[in-house]
């Protein structure tokens, strides 16, 4: 057997261990277990992929394997990697396991939520190994549908609201995104739906203007495109700790990784003539997120915004069509998922203590917890792109990439998207100067404790990840690089 | 000259060091790690100027060293930034520059920041500072460049708010990144345009002079100029806003609510002679392909300094007095940068830019040091609460007027030779532009005194403790720098450090540096009259009322950027953004789930529940479907 | 089977649909007419048997050597006695709840 099938085997094997588990002590053991093997598995896969590639191997998928399960439409249980998928994948098995971590004291219903969370779990890993566009399908759904009771259960303010939104827009994009690969598969006439077969049959033009918008719309929605991407602030501010990460940390880069790999890729024709309308939507969202997140108070609003206009810029990168500027999408979904969950653990943590989330209602806290105050201060300076953590790296080789496609057009965009980084400070530092900062506001938040040991490990491991993609990005920005010459190569 | 690695790494590791342990170590450890691994890398420096200035030379012109280049991110086919140290005049001088200041503001510091909460952090901090500012330096290429650029930023940040329980310092902190940031905006935008045209970051090719690599770039045009003259341009907006240019200072009298060691080192020394720094690094494609640019930097340079100087007459806080001379400075430097030509006696300007960097890093940070030594003992940065401290603080008081000498250009003092060589490069460019300058350097003179004046002179005020002599920890960084201040103008710069590389040989040009001096000393002298009895209060003339109240409030400056920044863009682009997310965008969404909700409403009629009428429906529904069939 | 045909042979089939259909209407009036649920039970056993009456005729009329209308017709009573079964038992309990077996009580029951 395939050893990627393990990514969805091992959270299979969770759920079933959950079911049995009787205590606690067994849920949380099981969950650590599972998600440190993840995070092993990944480690693994990681090592394998650069072993096999330095030895000179130049597929453009690794390790791949097919199972015919629906023979009438020769729909495919089909795995295989690249460069890009090795690395969300690292970052979903990173995410999981800090998102155990920061869960540790979820009640009630611990079980459950664990549950639900392993689904979700399987969902995204599912989605990054397929290569089949039907069963990436059936796992992006299996990967949205339990976030509706993650909220909708275990969600704090107007969670039934912000859970039905959520999944009402996402279900109605994927309806459309449904339509998109049915028809990709229907117009390309190629005899299955397994990606690099569906590339060696381009469709005729015209049929690609109308899949390319519905499937890029599709997978728009879940990366926040621009306008719709309301559900993306209420639903975070509402879902609890561990699945506003693992949703905008990973959930959300589904939406930049399927829009690539199925939309960009199969059908590049329309991308080239239709881009410049979404990368006027994307480039909209890209400072509108930023000048949105300074009006806001609630630190989960504040940085859900923040996560609209940063992945805004992933969509953006990705439709600038360069090589440098794909890279520097897909190093702009890892350091965001990264920095992203940082942030939303935090808060979690800081809201777990305080119990309120409105700056206005907090002040001088980093005197009071030191570790998560500096944490906090460490994941603004990677949100706005300080040098030596990712989201420089990212940001830059996304605008280097973008101006390297010479259309003037494109380029007064992309000097529009660098504006974004003095924004991004004007809103990172108010907060950081409104409740970090400044005198203790609230003489009862002075006996507040500072984190716990599981907090830290998940927040150190965070840390990290962001430190090192920031101070040593080279190996993974090529990797992620020589992937896009095979890719854009399968597509021409 | 590998060794030099070991500059950057120092600092980064004691960074690091203090930082993670900065709760299990005592305060005096940690200031004697930081400093320790500071003295070594001022040692470091020191031998690595002696061994460059005495051995890198081959015939008459000095070579660029690169120890150590390796590749850090790939961007695309040709563009890759790399990390790597670069060796050249500048850079070395700068080396020593910035070892030199920040060595003593690491001393300094041991007495003065003593008993702080949180001097591990400051430490800590300070290290981090000097990494950036050393990799800064020694960048050789444009994206190191913005990189270290962009991080000596965020040190400035962490160390202007190191009172972060204090609003004003927040506020400040916060400001001056923003405002560095927005400029670095500028910068980075310059750096895309530059690199497309010309497909590299790195300066060995950038600074050749060979204008096969600016070819496109000078070809494309837009919106009326050429993209290098927009690329250099913004760039130079970048070097603006770390340098404190106007209109783009406003940030600097601010960040003096940082410790006053950071405001010498960061302030007034180092970070903010950055902008200088980054014009004299792409100084060959300024002068050679951007002349117009050029001009622009020396008239920006030119008006900043007279402004600055203006303001800085009527300020009340020594610190803010301070910051607006250093602003005033930095454009005297900025002015001989533009003036400047390329080779020989034409690119005196540049020798003097720099050699006037290098003194006034000297001096300022000594001026800044001996305020600090004052507030130490004052516990105020209002004038109006000194006076008289001559008395007490024999050392600090004849410090504090070496360099005030120095700034004001007084001969021998290090200040009168590069500012007399700056002088004379503005008279060999334009006449009008010499006057103007020389007029700065009298106002400069003049407010200088009116500083030490009432610093030093006049009524003892009464403090709630005796005033004494600062800790010897304060009082050595004081008499180290003053040595440089005193015999620095003697060192034969043109020898070091020129345009073109050639060494070229300082003539003393009488006539300007008559001027400059009487000026200075008539300046002086009306600084003596009016403010060495300032029990005698002074009285504005009725003319320059107006002028008073505008200088103090900073030419308004400040309140149109807040009118801006709050009012519109605040109150009014980000209001509106946000309003027009929760109520159009989403509030057509909502409006979609309204209007499936009152669709079902209206046809939930239909479901009465009653089979008959169920039956009913079925009934004819069949009989229309059978008709249909039979009869279409 | 040849019994069959002789027997009948001077019948004309309409007489029996005749019969099949006036059942069959009257059926469909009871079932909108009449309010007590166990009425509108007895009006669709009568369409029912109106149906069954049909199988039997036309399999008899059209196809007289095959027998998959009777069998047709038996499976519908079966189904019908079933369904009455199940009926009942639900009008019962409406009458338990309700004191007596009018189907306007069962609007009270959708949601």
């Amino acid at each position: 057997m395939n050893f990627l099938s393990l990514f969805v085997l091992i959270p299979l094997l969770m759920i079933l261990a959950l079911f049995v588990a009787r205590s606690r002590k067994q849920v949380l053991g099981i969950m650590v277990a599972g998600s440190s093997m993840l995070v092993a598995l990944a480690a693994f896969l990681a090592y394998n992929y650069i072993t096999v590639r330095n030895s000179g191997n130049t597929d453009p998928m690794l390790f791949t394997a097919a199972l015919s399960w629906f023979k009438p439409l020769n729909i495919q249980y089909a795995v295989g990697v690249d460069g890009v998928s090795v690395v969300m994948l690292c970052l979903s098995a990173v995410i999981v396991f800090t998102g155990t971590f920061v869960s540790w004291k979820m009640a009630p219903l611990t079980k459950e939520f664990f549950l639900w969370f392993s689904l979700l779990a399987t969902g995204v890993f599912g989605f990054f190994i397929s290569l089949d566009l039907f069963t990436l399908f059936l796992f992006y759904e299996t990967a949205l549908i339990p976030m509706y009771l993650l909220i909708g259960v275990w969600g704090s303010g107007k969670k039934e609201y912000s859970a039905m939104k959520l999944t009402l827009m996402l279900m109605g994009s994927s309806m459309i995104l449904l339509v998109g690969i049915l028809g990709i598969y229907f117009g390309s006439g190629a005899t299955s739906m397994h990606i690099s077969e569906l590339a060696q049959h381009p469709m005729p033009v015209e049929l690609q203007y109308f899949f390319f918008t519905l499937t890029f719309f599709g997978f728009g929605v879940l990366g926040a495109l621009f306008p719709f991407h309301t559900w993306s602030p209420d639903g975070h501010a509402s879902a609890p700790t561990a699945v506003s990460m693992l949703h905008a940390g990973v959930l959300m880069k589904l939406g930049g990784y399927g829009s690539f790999r199925v939309a960009i890729t199969l059908m590049p024709a329309a991308a080239e003539k239709l881009s410049p309308i979404f990368l006027v939507l994307t480039g909209i969202g890209v400072v509108y997120g930023a000048f949105a997140a300074i009006r806001q108070t609630d630190l989960k609003y504040i940085n859900a915004y923040s996560s609209v206009s940063h992945c805004n810029l992933v969509l953006f990168a990705i439709l600038m069509l360069t090589q440098t500027s794909l890279t520097g999408a897909v190093l702009q979904m890892l350091s965001h998922g990264l920095i992203t969950a940082l942030f939303f653990a935090l808060i979690g943590m800081i809201y777990g203590r305080t119990h309120t989330r409105l700056i206005t209602d907090m002040g001088g806290l980093m005197k009071i917890m030191p570790f998560l105050g500096a944490s906090f201060v460490i994941a603004g300076f990677s949100n706005i792109g300080v040098p030596g953590f990712s989201g420089f790296v990212a940001e830059m080789t996304i605008f280097v990439g973008s101006f390297e496609n010479g259309d003037l057009f494109r380029r007064i965009l992309t000097i529009a998207a660098v504006t974004s980084i003095v924004i991004g400070a004007v809103y990172i530092l108010r907060t950081v100067g409104k409740f970090l900062q400044g005198p203790l506001q609230n003489e009862e938040h002075g006996k507040l404790d500072d984190a716990h040991w599981f907090e830290r490990l998940a927040v150190v491991t965070l840390i990290a990840g962001i430190l090192y993609l920031g101070s040593f990005p080279t190996g993974i920005s090529n990797m992620i690089s020589d992937s896009f010459g095979s890719l854009l190569q399968v597509a021409k | 000259m590998e060794y030099t690695l070991f500059v950057l790494l120092l600092p980064l590791a004691s960074f690091v060091f203090l930082g993670l342990l900065s709760n299990k170590l005592s305060h005096k450890a940690s200031g004697m790690i930081g400093t320790a691994s500071l003295l070594m890398v001022a040692l470091l420096s020191y031998f690595a100027a002696g061994e460059y200035f005495m051995t890198q030379k081959t015939g008459a012109l000095f070579q660029t060293l690169m120890p150590l280049n390796l590749t850090w991110l790939n961007m695309g086919a040709n563009l890759h930034i790399d990390m790597g140290i670069l060796l050249d005049p500048i850079s070395v001088m700068m080396l020593v520059v910035i070892s030199t200041v920040s060595l003593m503001v690491h001393i300094y510091s041991l007495g003065y920041m003593k008993g702080e909460k949180g001097f591990q952090r400051y430490y800590a901090f300070l290290s981090l500072f000097t990494f950036s500012m050393m990799g800064l330096v020694l960048s050789t290429n444009i994206f190191q460049m913005y990189i270290f650029w962009e991080l000596v930023g965020v040190s400035s940040y962490l160390l202007i708010g190191f009172y972060y329980t204090k609003p004003t310092a927040v506020a400040a902190a916060k400001k001056a990144f923003i405002v560095t940031r927005f400029a670095d905006m500028f910068f980075l935008i310059g750096i895309l345009v530059l690199s497309y045209y010309t497909q590299t970051f790195d300066f060995g090719t950038l600074t050749s002079g060979n204008s096969a690599v600016f070819q496109q770039a000078i070809s494309t045009q837009f919106l009326g100029a050429s993209a290098l003259v927009w690329a250099m341009a913004l760039i130079f907006v970048g070097g603006a806003g770390k340098s404190a240019m106007f209109p783009l200072h406003i940030w600097l009298p601010d960040a003096m609510e940082g410790p006053t060691p950071v405001s010498a080192l960061i302030h007034a020394a180092t970070m903010v002679v950055a902008g200088v720094y980054l014009v004299a690094r792409l100084f060959p494609v300024y002068v050679l392909f951007t002349p117009e640019v050029l001009q622009g930097i020396a008239y920006v340079g030119a008006f900043t300094s007279m402004f600055a100087a203006l303001i800085a007459i009527v300020q009340t806080d020594i610190k803010r007095v301070l910051a607006f001379s250093t602003i005033s400075q930095i454009g005297f430097m900025m002015v001989a940068l533009g003036v400047s030509k390329f080779e020989g006696h034409e690119g005196l300007g540049y020798m003097a830019s720099m050699f006037h960097l290098f003194t006034h890093a000297m001096f300022k940070a000594l001026l800044f040091l001996g305020a600090g030594s004052v507030i130490h003992a004052v516990h105020s940065n209002e004038m109006e609460n000194m006076g008289g401290l001559r008395k007490q603080m024999p050392i600090t008081h004849l410090t504090f007027l070496t360099a005030c000498l120095a700034i004001a250009g007084i001969p021998p003092f290090s200040g009168f030779f590069s500012k007399d060589e700056i002088l004379s490069a503005t008279y060999l460019y334009n006449t009008g532009l010499g006057v103007w300058m020389t007029l700065v350097a009298g106002l400069t003179a003049f407010y200088m005194f009116r500083l030490y004046f009432s610093i030093f002179w006049g009524k003892e005020k009464q403090h709630a403790h005796p005033l004494h002599e600062s800790p010897k920890s304060m009082t050595f960084p004081l008499i180290f720098l003053a040595i440089p201040t005193l015999l620095g103008g003697f060192i034969p710069f043109g020898q070091f450090v020129t345009a073109d590389r050639a060494p070229y040989t300082i003539h003393m040009d009488l006539m300007v540096a008559g001027i400059s001096v009487i000026i200075a000393l008539v300046g002086i002298l009306i600084a003596r009259k009016l403010y060495q009895h300032p029990e005698k209060p002074v009285t504005v003339p009725s003319g320059l009322k107006g002028f008073h109240k505008a200088a103090s409030h900073r030419f308004y400056i400040d309140e149109i950027y807040l009118f801006i920044t709050k009012k519109i863009l605040f109150n009014g682009v980000s209001r509106a953004f946000a309003w027009f997310d929760r109520h159009v965008v989403d509030g057509f969404i909502n409006g979609l789930a309204t209007a499936t909700d009152w669709f079902s409403i209206r046809i939930r009629g239909f479901q009465s529940g009653e089979i008959q009428w169920y039956a009913w429906v079925f009934l004819f529904g069949t009989l229309l479907i059978t008709a249909l069939i039979l009869f279409i | 089977m040849g019994e069959l045909l002789i027997n009948n042979a001077g019948v004309p089939v309409l007489a029996y649909q005749l019969v099949s259909l006036i059942i069959f209407f009257a059926g469909i009036y009871g079932f909108f007419t009449r309010r007590n649920l166990m009425m509108m039970l007895i009006s669709v056993e009568l369409i029912l048997n109106a149906a069954d009456i049909n199988f039997a005729v036309f399999n008899r009329y059209l196809f007289p050597g095959e027998i998959d209308g009777m069998f047709f017709a038996l499976f519908t009573i079966a189904i019908a006695a079933c369904e009455t079964a199940v009926a009942i038992a639900i009008i019962i309990n409406v009458y338990r709840n309700f004191g007596n077996a009018e189907v306007d009580n069962l609007k009270k029951m959708k949601g």
